[in-house]
């Protein structure tokens, strides 16, 4: 959805595409011109520019998107003290305030830069951008953006990141795929969190999570995990490694990769990315 | 409610617009807006005079154009009309489906008067 990757240039609307569109005269002494300019372009310039930084550096970067208290952060606490020895890791956190979560990630030992977006919703690519400055990429295998807390806005914004991944907490409720489709739709893989407690809750069936996700018409897989109890840990600890793999097939063409919502557009209306 | 930011957004391009076409005022604008993409209509509706304000389309009307959604099937190869979280195919009921239309959030048309009287 956007100038940048193409995805909205259709063969009845190319022509749109000139530089400065068609003009017309209205009837009134004034001018129209018709355009088709992607409101988020700005965004995706950016997006584009840091995604361009991460590949010339060889940094998969990961957007980690969920409700707040999900268990971003403490998935990554389990991420990096699984895979910590074997992948050089760092995090980018988002949060409207403090410095709690990067702190929680420093303490593995684990470059963090904590971004306080004050009462934005969501990170962009420009924050994301200003953030990068504070990390030495070179060093860097793997990059998680942990965006602020929320099911709604950090889904419109593309900050440059490879691959998205959403987090199900099952005290949610298994038809959040339902509510929130614009979100669960952009997801690469979903984890369903805290299936420890799937026991206790009795109502969440991951059947019914995974047929929402279908009806979204996604092809995503559905992780089941709990950094308590350990379960599925090692399948997503597979998922992380299986894509930084297809990341670096991909670099070692010269090619990025993008989540895989974005590229959709593009071949729909017969364009290359 | 990122509303704003994306009003913020939308301004920036027709101030770029205006630049462009040497515009001294816009009156209208006309945006494209499909359920997925995100973005609340109402919410935006709202946000947009506070972005527009002191800008060059101070006062400038907001079109918003409805795009609908609409999937293209892969397995049976129909187009159907589909809702935001059931993009199944209408016609064999197949989920993998490729969306059509529906996640635009576009700026299409804009309306505005030239800085010299036009010869």
């Amino acid at each position: 959805m956007c100038d940048t990757c193409g995805c909205n240039v259709t063969h009845g609307n190319r022509h749109l595409l000139a530089p400065g569109g068609r003009l017309e005269k209205t009837g009134q002494g004034s001018e129209a011109v018709t355009v088709l300019r992607n409101l988020l372009s700005e965004n995706d310039r950016s997006a584009a520019h840091n995604r361009n930084h991460f590949d010339r550096h060889g940094v998969f970067a990961i957007n980690l998107m969920s409700s707040p208290g999900a268990g971003k952060t403490a998935l990554l606490e389990a991420t990096i003290d699984a895979l910590g020895e074997r992948f050089r890791i760092a995090v980018i956190e988002g949060d409207l305030e403090t410095e709690n979560d990067a702190q929680r990630i420093r303490a593995r030992g684990v470059p963090a830069v904590q971004i306080t977006t004050g009462s934005a919703c969501h990170l962009d690519a420009h924050m994301v951008h200003d953030a990068l400055h504070q990390l030495e990429l070179d060093g860097i295998d793997i990059l998680f953006i942990e965006n602020v807390g929320n099911l709604v806005c950090p889904a419109s914004f593309d900050l440059g990141q490879h691959r998205n991944v959403t987090l199900l907490s099952v005290p949610e409720g298994d038809d959040k795929p339902a509510k929130y489709p614009v979100m669960f739709r952009a997801a690469d893989v979903v984890a369903l969190t805290k299936v420890d407690l799937l026991p206790v809750l009795g109502d969440f069936s991951t059947e019914r999570a995974r047929d929402h996700m279908r009806a979204l018409a996604s092809a995503a897989p559905v992780l089941e995990l709990s950094v308590r109890s350990d379960a599925g840990i090692s399948a997503w600890l597979e998922w992380l490694a299986a894509e930084l793999e297809h990341y670096r097939e991909h670099a070692r063409r010269g090619e990025t990769l993008r989540p895989r919502i974005q590229p959709e557009g593009l071949r729909l209306h017969g364009l290359k990315a | 409610m990122h509303e704003l930011s994306v009003c913020q957004a939308l301004i920036d391009q027709v101030e770029n617009l205006a630049r462009e076409q040497r515009a001294r005022r816009v009156l209208s604008l006309v945006v494209g807006v499909g359920p997925l993409s995100g973005v609340e209509v109402s919410l935006l509706e709202q946000a947009y005079p506070v972005a527009a304000a002191g800008t060059v389309a101070e006062g400038a009307e907001l079109e918003l154009e409805h795009r609908p959604i609409r999937v293209h099937c892969r397995t049976c190869g129909e187009e159907s009309a589909a809702t935001a979280n059931r993009l199944l195919c209408a016609s064999c009921g197949d989920w993998q489906t490729d969306l059509v239309s529906g996640d635009e959030l576009v700026l299409t048309r804009v309306e505005f008067l030239r800085e010299q009287a036009y010869v």
